[in-house]
């Protein structure tokens, strides 16, 4: 019933919506896609969306080799969403334990950790990003870790400001005087009570994931071209914009509603479930 | 027996620029089963006493004179792990807010039985059934549904109930309640008190009980102790304190104080001019200690 009085939140349901919609995409992508993605017909190309020759139908048009751009799309939310997915987790990870070790311990550990942040943002994260892809060649992997590497401190930063406002608060103090130890109070004291907050980091940072993984597919730094991204496809379509315009445009407004909608159920939760207003 | 509590000549000292002296030898004792009453008026320093011996004083605060001895055993300057077996096993604590002292996102249950398995050794069962004989003890109606609630749901009272539990659960030797009824209303304060006083006469704890109230001191102490501006004015057995005190302080804090069998306008405030002579005291007294 608690989840029933989120999901009225309107931003929470559009969210949701979007999220599920991702989802369904991505793992029921070979039965939902009318083609495969890969599929080239060649007098069928630069159809229009909505256009049916003969038995073939593209409701979203092709491309220039003739392939099913609602497919190419479809398939396109699987790099998305493990991206997104993955790479949100770990820079969650990472951030989260730190952020919570120096909100908590405070002193040296607290500054050592905070000089990090401080120096690893000021590293202009496409630079980063490009000696990345050198090293570790173009690929998923290197998508993932890329977005890891750079967006760990936005998940310490904030962690580590709320740690320290939970730390001054009377229940924390009541944890030390029953005896738990920093790791108990830690785990089962402060976590819950930032894991809301981590929710919507988190749903935020799939938002940035998505774009961040256009982007790098648009230059080329992602996965192979065979398998099709929304980054991918925009970049293809770019040479072909004054002819086809719908190949740039649809992979756009798919990213645009997915980073959307995330953005909108972050927004929403952190409204929906803050346990302040549960106090 | 030996006494339970001791503190000697305690000075805490506020490492700022200057240092900011927030109690001045402070010496006190809690014999075992006792219950002691701290008062003062507020800034006096009572709480910064009790999270000294709780070993929870502000980090930018040190211990620079004096002692603290637990049962024949100096803790002044224990580490947190070496205290930690202490609290809540042989220490505990009841928070003077009820409303902010207990985890909002967690159970009632697990919040209880964090402390009895800590320090018991008790299996999930077994701490289960003795949380809800402690709810019982602490007279709360139906305590198999508390366990399951979060802290929301229940009232301020209630909650109160549940931290005394929670303090009571391991049979401590002493439990520092600092103004365990100032953030209720009257009534329940009343009740609270009672039960206070039942679990400690129960139990045999003894209890060091920090309030503003001269009143609730006269029905539950032993023995009080006055504090003003960090340090003790007088320490008497409560039946000869208030038959006769002899500082001046605490003559003032007793006429300042509210009595049914008083009318309201009889009611002084404390001279400003006994306030000026016992802040010069103090002065003279920092700068001998200096
Ligand atoms: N966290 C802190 N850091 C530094 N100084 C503090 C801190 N908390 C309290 N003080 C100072 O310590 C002195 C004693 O405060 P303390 O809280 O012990 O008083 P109290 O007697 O408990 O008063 P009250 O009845 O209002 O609770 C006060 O002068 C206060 O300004
Ligand atoms: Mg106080």
């Amino acid at each position: 019933m608690k989840v029933i009085a989120v999901l009225r939140n309107p931003r929470v349901a559009f969210g949701v919506l979007v999220l599920v919609v991702l989802i369904v995409a991505a793992a029921g992508a070979t039965r939902l896609s009318p083609h495969d993605p890969l599929e080239q017909d060649l007098l069928n190309s630069f159809q229009h969306p909505g256009a049916s020759d003969g038995d073939q139908s593209h409701p979203l048009g092709t491309d220039s080799l003739g392939r099913d751009i609602l497919s190419r799309l479809i398939f396109g939310a699987r790099p998305a969403l493990i991206v997104a997915f993955v790479a949100a987790l770990f820079a969650g990870l990472i951030g989260t334990a730190l952020g919570l070790a120096a909100g908590y311990f405070g002193g040296r550990l607290d500054a050592a950790i905070s000089r990090l942040v401080d120096i690893w943002m000021s590293f202009p994260s496409v630079l980063l990003c490009i000696v990345l892809a050198a090293v570790l060649g173009a690929g998923l992997h290197t998508v993932i870790i890329a977005i890891v590497v750079i967006d760990w401190t936005r998940f310490c930063r904030v962690v580590r400001a709320e740690t320290m406002l939970q730390k001054s608060l009377d229940y924390v103090a009541s944890a030390v005087t029953i005896g738990l130890g920093p790791g108990r109070i830690l785990a089962s004291e402060i976590l819950p009570n930032v894991a809301p907050l981590l929710l919507t980091l988190f749903t935020l940072e799939m938002g940035i994931a998505i774009v961040v993984e256009a982007i790098l597919s648009f230059v080329g730094l992602s996965v192979s071209s065979g398998v099709p991204t929304w980054g991918g496809i925009i970049q293809e379509g770019r040479l072909y914009v004054n002819q086809a315009w719908w190949l740039m445009a649809a992979p756009m407004a798919c990213i645009i509603v997915a980073v959307l909608g995330l953005n909108a159920l972050g927004d929403g939760l952190r409204e929906a479930i803050d346990p302040v207003k549960a106090r | 027996m030996s006494t339970l509590l001791a503190i000697r000549d305690l000075d805490l000292t506020l490492g700022s620029k200057p240092p900011v002296r927030l109690l001045r030898r402070v010496s006190l004792q809690v014999e075992p089963g006792q219950i002691v009453g701290l008062v003062g008026e507020s800034g006096a320093g009572k709480t910064m006493v009790s999270r000294v011996v709780l070993g929870i004083a502000p980090a930018n605060a040190r211990v620079t004179h004096g002692s603290v001895a637990f049962a024949a055993r100096d803790i002044t300057h224990l580490s947190e792990a070496q205290r930690r077996p202490l609290l809540g096993r042989e220490i505990a604590f009841i928070p003077q807010n009820p409303m902010t002292a207990l985890n909002p996102v967690e159970r009632i249950g697990p919040q209880i039985t964090d402390v009895l398995r800590m320090h018991l050794d008790l299996g999930r069962t077994d701490a289960q059934d003795r949380a809800l004989a402690l709810l019982r003890e602490v007279h709360l109606r139906e305590p198999q549904r508390i366990l399951r609630q979060h802290p929301h749901e229940l009232s301020g009272g209630m909650r109160q109930r549940v931290l005394i539990a929670i303090a009571f659960a391991c049979k401590p030797k002493l439990v520092i309640a600092d103004e365990p009824t100032t953030a209720l209303d009257v009534t329940v304060q009343k009740q609270i008190l009672q039960l206070i006083r039942e679990l400690q006469r129960n139990s045999g704890t003894a209890i060091l009980f920090i309030t503003h109230d001269l009143g609730v001191v006269a029905k539950l102490c032993d023995h009080v102790v006055v504090m003003h501006g960090g340090r003790v004015l007088e320490s008497a057995a409560a039946a000869r304190l208030f038959e006769n005190p002899t500082h001046a302080y605490t003559r003032a804090l007793f006429a300042a104080t509210p009595r049914f069998d008083r009318p309201a306008d009889e009611l002084k405030p404390i001279p400003a001019a006994l306030t000026q002579q016992l802040n010069e005291e103090a002065r003279v007294l920092d700068a001998r200690d200096a």
